[in-house]
């Protein structure tokens, strides 16, 4: 038999379900592998003892009628776990031990999945190299010194490395669909509203959304149905009608209509990055689909709407990390004095950086003309969406301008990082559902990916056009294990 | 545009975090080169446009009045970074 810890989560589950492997041997194996791979800093806190002996304990008491039956699942170090320090990547939150679940990964446990343990993340989120975490870079397994993305850094670092078999991250402007495309694994955010926000250490609350990653995309259908609900607790979570998303998976796509955006074309986009979305547009025609070129003429100013409105809900976000009733505390002569000096050490540069920016689009004198501004603009955008499904089902587009690109490589100037996200984001500002799938190389031999955007609450169709175009594409990562010991 | 020292070192005051003169100087160039990129926006006309203030289009629940959780003082105050029995501590507020 193949490794256990190379299996898909469809066949890990199919076979603890026909008995021929049990819980414990494949925590057993992820363990093991994710002891000896410390070297990619992928983990912040393990929890592989405690997931040991649950594994046991299902073993013992086996119910397959679960949809994660015992499987061992590492989740993003952004979700509020019961007893088990959650960081966020920051030191304000070094040693915070929540005292309650987030709803996304209770669903997990009620399913019969077992935490593994939490995965580093750019600090609160806010990157997209994984550079910004307290707890330090994350090695992209497919060479060394290179990014994994981020923020969802850790998550798909560990994924692509085969330490879990799937895994949850968050994507607040392109945190999952980013890292999944710099490792050749795939990535969903869903909807809006669709997975509810409770227990997540909060970034930008209009666009945080809780989504699935994996190595195929079935597996993303199955984490999907288990972590998609509506929540009471989240006051924006939507009730809405869920698929049963794996069991109507399909890869009948026939007469699909995708629409390819011109203004995705964006000046200097690399030639690999255009060839890439050319593949894609002739996978695409062989699964079925009928191509429609659309346009989204806001498209170029989604970045500049996304850098005003996220940095504003995280500066009003963050205001609760005071030193007063969980975190940090550094000591000050006054209450003021300790407030200040505990959010400056506490804090890393990007985090500090995004507060002031949010601080000062939201001052008094400044509202108007930065916030109130990109709100509208941001209703053009997703104005520009809602005309384009008109006339289309989904829409094709490259995930990301580049390749992962070298650890400290744009650390130093941040609105070249930001531009990272410039295919992604506008997907966050619309709350549609996006994947990224692994699509092909570059000339380095590192995994570039596509991204198909669906309409509102139709991940399903999202899921199966990228089921469809993962069949014709076969892509497979080669990875070495280089940083094994 | 620009955005001089003078203001930056406000902003830090009203986000509550202290900044040395080094960083802040820093901090001034970081955030011009960002403004600089988001005055992108000025293109646009906008006066007819009405702001998207909920992207879920749905108008918010109301729930009842009523307790939903059972005593969690202890849980709560377990992560406090100085306390005095039930309650969190701070620096002197009144002289």
């Amino acid at each position: 038999m193949t490794e256990i810890t190379s299996l898909s989560l469809f066949e890990l589950i199919k076979n603890i379900k026909e008995k021929k492997i049990s819980s414990n041997e494949v925590t057993k194996s992820f363990v093991d592998r994710s002891q000896k791979s410390k070297k990619l800093n992928t983990y912040v806190t393990e929890n592989f003892e405690n997931c040991l002996k649950l594994s046991k304990e299902f073993d013992n008491k086996p119910n397959f009628d679960l949809k994660l039956p015992g499987i061992p699942i590492a989740v993003k170090d952004l979700f509020c776990t019961n007893e088990v320090r959650t960081t966020a990547g920051s030191n304000i939150l070094n040693n915070f031990v929540p005292g309650y679940e987030s709803t996304v990964t209770q669903n997990i446990w009620n399913e019969g999945g077992i935490l593994l343990g939490k995965l580093n993340c750019d600090e609160f989120a806010m990157g997209s190299s994984n550079e910004t975490s307290f707890f330090g870079n994350v090695q992209n397994p497919i060479a060394k010194d290179l990014v994994p993305g981020g923020s969802s850094g850790g998550s798909s670092s560990a994924l692509a490395a085969n330490l879990t078999p799937v895994t949850i991250g968050t994507d607040t402007g392109g945190s999952i669909r980013q890292p999944a495309s710099f490792t050749g694994t795939v990535g969903l955010k869903p909807t809006y509203g669709s997975c509810s926000r409770y227990g997540i250490v909060a970034f930008a609350s209009s666009l945080d959304q809780a989504g699935p990653m994996s190595k195929d995309v079935k597996d993303s259908s199955i984490l999907l149905e288990v972590i998609s609900s509506f929540d009471k607790k989240d006051s924006t979570s939507i009730d809405f009608k869920r698929n049963n998303y794996s069991s109507e998976l399909t890869r009948n796509i026939k007469g699909i209509k995708i629409g390819i955006p011109k203004e995705y074309r964006v000046d200097g986009m690399p030639g690999e990055i255009e060839n890439l979305w050319k593949k894609g547009i002739e996978y695409a025609k062989d699964c079925g689909a009928e191509i429609i070129d659309i346009s989204l003429p806001h498209t170029s100013y989604a970045l500049p709407t996304y850098y005003i409105v996220a940095p504003a809900e995280a500066s009003s976000n963050l205001a609760r990390y005071d030193g007063v009733k969980y975190g940090l505390r550094s000591s000050g002569e006054s209450l003021i004095d300790m407030y200040e000096k505990t959010r400056s050490e506490g804090f890393g540069e990007e985090v500090k950086r995004r507060i002031m920016i949010g601080t000062y689009v939201l001052s008094s004198g400044y509202y108007d003309a930065y916030y109130l501004k990109a709100q509208k603009v941001r209703q053009l955008i997703k104005k520009d969406f809602d005309d384009a499904y008109n006339k289309v089902d989904a829409i094709l587009t490259p995930s990301t301008p580049s390749s992962a690109f070298k650890i400290g490589e744009k650390s130093n100037d941040p609105v070249s990082m930001y531009l990272n996200d410039i295919f992604t984001v506008p997907v966050n500002l619309a709350g549609l559902p996006g994947i990224s799938i692994p699509a092909g190389r570059d000339k380095n031999n590192y995994p570039l990916g596509l991204q198909i955007i669906g309409k509102p609450f139709d991940e399903q169709t999202v899921l199966n056009i990228a089921y469809s175009m993962e069949e014709k594409i076969n892509y497979k990562n080669n990875i070495t294990d280089w940083w094994m010991e | 545009m620009t955005i001089d020292l003078k203001t930056v070192k406000h902003i830090s005051k009203l986000a509550r975090i202290s900044l040395e003169e080094k960083k802040a100087e820093k901090l001034a160039d970081d955030m011009n080169s960002i403004f600089e990129f988001i005055e992108k926006l000025n293109e646009l006309k906008t006066e007819n446009v009405d702001p998207l203030t909920s992207i879920a289009e749905t108008t918010l629940r109301f729930r009842d009045d009523k307790i939903t959780s059972d005593n969690i003082r202890e849980k709560i105050l377990k992560n406090s970074p100085e306390k005095n029995d039930d309650f969190f501590v701070v620096p002197k507020v009144v002289e």
